[in-house]
């Protein structure tokens, strides 16, 4: 038994050696993305948004800046001292829109992720089996993807309840069934590779198999996908908060800014176009680094 | 050929009645007291029960869904809890209004996106493509609610060209369709683009370039249907978008559609008139998806010899 | 546009082609020269990479630009000027959008001219026709472009043409994906051969068929040639169908012609080592016990010029001066010549290369 382990072991080693194609490409794919002066631009942005947001207590104290209010500096336009102007309780725009992106990227980011692995272990295990489970699977995402994506996160806030935890429940629920479909077809599309058949053949655990042999080389669409959900789920969060289902005020998510401002539009209409462009440059700079990495990820471009 | 709609439409069963199921369980995750709420503060314990018994609250959940399923099945979807209407007549009063407006924006973007893509394929990398594909990628990345407001903030306000809400006048529709269909024009257009791009390299477009063939006959006879067929598939997920971002645009333009009634229900937590707009969007979007597969019959011989 | 009758159906001199990224350039033809006379065909030999699709296709202009540039030579049909390169055709950047020419055919006359005067047919018959059009359509096509046609005249003569080369003329109602391979090729055939082109440049067509159907589909080409007096550059690299089909024969090695002459000449005098080289790597007839000798090594890399003979490297008989400077040509008959250091005007009609 003991020795059959280790048999095994040593054979997974030479596998490795002799037949897959390992993901050598990384670098290769990354220069190429780096030739792509749009994908750059939206790359330097978010690292540059990310950084604002890790560091928004550093930039703007939170509980002075965005919650404190000062009535007597209400709904200033942009001006020196506040260069996004003041909201209707006078706190400071900027501020607010720096905390907001916060709270947008995280639901975001974690929505996505949370949906990534549900959605992505489903999908692999469908590709994998086929067969009956395949096709409980399948049949329940057709139901939620029956549903337009939007519709279903609101029914789930809504039964929910609004609050910061539901919005990521509710979005990542929405995009699990994506998830599940592409990375399954990509699973589909590997699953009989020899090297595959080879991992098999010598004896590699089938959890081991999906996670080890198969998932590293469907990367390049979930990763493009990734990206770009990120932006719908980021679009979609300020949605449901301005519906009044998402983040509820006092705290400044972009979508609730933008839905507060909306009662000031006639005389301050900076306060709903600020949060509006920010929303916009942050999912512009998820599409053209998606697209930069669908490109850079395209064999047939080299 | 009518084998294939009758097979397509009995798969659509079992999805809707999925769909049915999902959201009626979780619209029943909801904490609270439906009877109660109705009822209001000064209720009394027995009258709330007199009333639940009255409306089946009372019975399991299970029995519930299956009265709300026979119901459906004769075209009734319940009686809205505030204001104690049919929903059935409530959603057709207003489904009108979103057929319009969605139709409008869906027709007006897709007149738009497809000579947008395809010219922005055939002049790729000059300036036309440059243009076209900025102006896509700044529509894709718009949301919806975003650009709605800012319509009303130029065209409304500041120009008076348009009404800021309200269906009243024949004008109204022009800023909530436009700013429904924008970003479906653009993510039609940029899926349009990148399909003619990639059918343009195939072997048979040299090979009626070999032929003789100019190049307008070439991009319209030869290259426009292969490379309709991922663009087709687009449009009726986008469709599907827009009825979820019709929502959205009605409830900023206060347009009296099924998708604003459906927020307001979500506020009054009347649970049957949400469900009945939820049931009512998902089989239009249901019947899209399936003019979307037959188009891609139309289409392509190859998919035509598989209905058979 | 003026036109001399020179004799030749086509006629190319000194061509390169090359393609331009921003990585790097593909040196694809490299000072090519190839001559058909009316009503012969011509086999142009050589293994993949050889640069043979491209000569095919800068015969009609259709190499893509960009990335593709001619940077030098001209091509005539029937003493038409195709395309004459201009003298700072090579200057282009790598940004180009157009080719710079000194004279050649504008856009209409090149339409006119594919698919009349020259027509094609490609490698693989799966891939180039069209999907969502029925065979007749595709044929009919032509048809109405050159000759002028009503829909219906050139669908009724679509159809008698696909009877001609062997499939019952209302199955011209189906659809690409309904037919077979090879009957796929006998579309593109009958699509190619239509308008009685003077010159048919077939690109390995028979490459992607079963054994058994290249037999028939050449039998049906060299049938249908015969009767239009058809001129024909036969691209292949299979010396078996040379050999059947071809009057001449041009070696293309590395994109250039080292040794051309006509089918005897180069089958039974050969002279450059490639050529051998090709010939040992056939299974032999009357002897096959020999093992095959395949030529050792691979084609050079294409993006690199060296600045000898581009065989060198992989040459039995190379010596020093090969991989120094290019070899010039040398003739043995009228039509027999050779581009080798192996040979000058002494030794050419002497036995050089050892045998067996």
């Amino acid at each position: 038994m003991e020795v059959g382990k280790r048999n095994n072991k040593q054979r997974e080693e030479e596998l490795d050696f002799a037949s897959i194609p390992k993901n050598s490409g990384f670098k290769e794919t990354f220069f190429r993305l780096c030739r792509n002066k749009a994908a750059v631009a939206g790359m330097v942005f978010l690292v540059l948004l990310i950084l604002i947001s890790v560091f928004a207590d550093v930039l703007f104290d939170y509980q002075t800046t965005c919650v404190d209010q000062t009535i007597s500096q209400r709904l200033q336009w942009p001006s020196a001292e506040h260069w996004f102007g003041t909201d209707e309780f006078g706190r400071d725009l900027l501020a607010r829109v720096v905390h907001g992106s916060r709270i947008s990227l995280s639901i975001g980011v974690a929505a996505v992720a949370f949906g990534l692995l549900v959605g992505g272990i489903l999908g692999a295990v469908a590709g994998f089996f086929g067969g009956m489970v395949d096709n409980v699977i399948m049949r329940a995402c057709d139901v939620f993807l029956a549903v337009p994506m939007m519709l279903m996160a609101i029914v789930i806030v809504a039964a929910l309840g609004a609050s910061i935890t539901n919005l990521v429940v509710a979005l990542a629920i929405s995009s699990v069934p994506t998830f599940a479909r592409i990375v399954r077809s990509a699973v589909l599309g590997v699953r009989d590779m020899e090297y595959v058949e080879a991992a098999r053949a010598v004896g590699v655990k089938t959890g081991r198999t999906i996670a080890r042999y198969i998932l590293p080389n469907c990367m390049g669409p979930i990763i493009v996908q990734t990206t770009l959900r990120i932006a719908a789920t980021i679009s979609n969060t300020a949605a449901l908060s301005f519906l009044g289902l998402g983040v509820k005020p006092p705290q400044p998510e972009w979508g609730a800014l933008l839905s507060s401002g909306r009662e000031f539009i006639r005389d301050s209409a900076y306060l709903a176009c600020i949060p509006g462009v920010c929303i916009m440059l942050t999912i512009l700079a998820l599409n053209l680094l998606g697209d930069g990495l669908r490109d850079a990820l395209d064999p047939r471009l080299k | 050929m009518l084998r294939y709609i009758g097979k397509r439409i009995l798969y659509m069963i079992p999805v809707l009645l999925g769909v049915t199921l999902l959201v009626f369980f979780i619209m029943h995750l909801a904490p609270g007291n439906v009877a109660a709420m109705i009822l209001g503060e000064n209720a009394t314990a027995e009258q709330i029960a007199e009333l639940e018994h009255e409306m089946g609250l009372d019975r399991p959940l299970l029995a519930q869904y299956a009265a709300y399923l026979g119901g459906l099945l004769r075209g009734d979807l319940g009686t809205s809890y505030t204001s104690g209407e049919s929903v059935t007549a409530k959603i057709m009063a207003c489904f009108p209004y979103t057929v319009r407006l969605a139709l409008v924006a869906a027709v007006v973007s897709v007149l738009l996106a497809l000579p947008l893509g395809i010219l922005a394929a055939v002049k790729q990398n000059t300036w036309v493509d440059n243009v076209s594909m900025v102006i896509s990628l700044i529509g894709v990345s718009m949301p919806i609610f975003w650009l709605a407001v800012m319509l009303i903030l130029l065209f409304s306000l500041k120009l008076g060209w348009f009404p800021v809400y309200g269906a009243k006048s024949w004008n109204s529709i022009v800023l909530p369709a436009i700013s429904l269909g924008f970003m479906n024009m653009a993510s039609i257009a940029r899926t349009t683009r990148s399909s003619m791009v990639e059918t343009l390299r195939q072997d048979y477009i040299r090979t009626a370039y070999a032929k003789g063939l100019s190049k307008g006959a070439i991009v319209i006879r030869h290259a426009f249907r292969n490379g309709m067929l991922p663009t087709i598939t687009v449009i009726g997920l986008e469709i599907g978008q827009m009825l979820g971002g019709a929502v959205l645009t009605e409830t900023v333009f206060a347009w009296p559609g099924v998708g604003r009634m459906m927020i307001q229900a979500i506020n009054g937590r009347d649970t049957p008139t949400v469900m009945g707009c939820i049931v009512l969007l998902t089989v239009c979007f249901s019947f899209v998806n399936l003019i979307v597969d037959l188009l891609y019959g139309v289409v392509d011989p190859r998919v035509r010899t598989m209905y058979r | 546009m003026e036109r001399k009758e020179t004799g030749y159906a086509l006629e190319i001199k000194n061509l390169s082609v090359e393609f331009r990224t921003r990585e790097r350039t593909v040196y694809a033809v490299n000072g090519l020269d190839l001559k058909i006379k009316k009503g012969q065909t011509l086999g142009l030999v050589g293994e993949t990479g050889a640069g043979k699709t491209t000569t095919a296709l800068a015969i009609l202009n259709l190499v893509q630009t960009p990335p593709g540039v001619i940077t030098s030579g001209s091509i005539h049909l029937n003493g038409e000027c195709v395309l004459q390169a201009a003298p700072d055709a090579a200057k282009t950047g790598p940004k180009h959008k157009k080719q710079r020419l000194q004279k050649g055919m504008n856009e209409r006359e090149l339409q006119s001219m594919r698919g009349r005067a020259a027509s094609m047919i490609f490698q693989d018959p799966m891939t180039s026709l069209n999907p969502v059009l029925t065979v007749e359509r595709q044929i009919a096509e032509v048809l109405e472009k050159h000759e002028g046609l009503k829909k219906d005249q050139a669908l009724a003569r679509a159809r008698e043409m696909l009877e001609l080369v062997g499939i019952p003329g209302d199955r011209g109602r189906e659809y690409p994906h309904q037919f077979s391979g090879g009957m796929k090729q006998r579309v593109v055939i009958a699509m190619a051969l239509i308008c009685n082109p003077e010159l048919l440049i077939a690109d390995e067509p028979t490459t992607a068929l079963d054994v058994t159907i290249q037999a028939q589909v050449l039998d049906m080409m060299q049938k249908l040639k015969r009767q239009n007096g058809t001129s024909m550059l036969m691209i292949t690299h299979d010396l078996g169908i040379v050999a059947e089909v071809c009057d001449c024969v041009s070696v293309i090695y590395a994109g250039r012609i080292v040794e051309h002459g006509t089918l005897e000449d180069v089958f039974d005098h050969t002279l450059h080592p490639y050529t051998a080289g090709l010939f040992n790597s056939l299974p032999s007839m009357e002897d096959r016990r020999t093992r095959l000798r395949p030529i050792p090594g691979l084609m050079p890399d294409p993006s690199r010029r060296a600045p000898g003979c581009a065989f060198a490297g992989r040459c039995e008989y190379a010596a020093e001066r090969c991989f120094k400077e290019p070899p010039g040509t040398v003739c043995r008959t009228g039509e027999h010549m050779v581009a080798c250091h192996l040979y000058n005007r002494d030794n050419i009609g002497k036995e050089v290369l050892r045998h067996g």
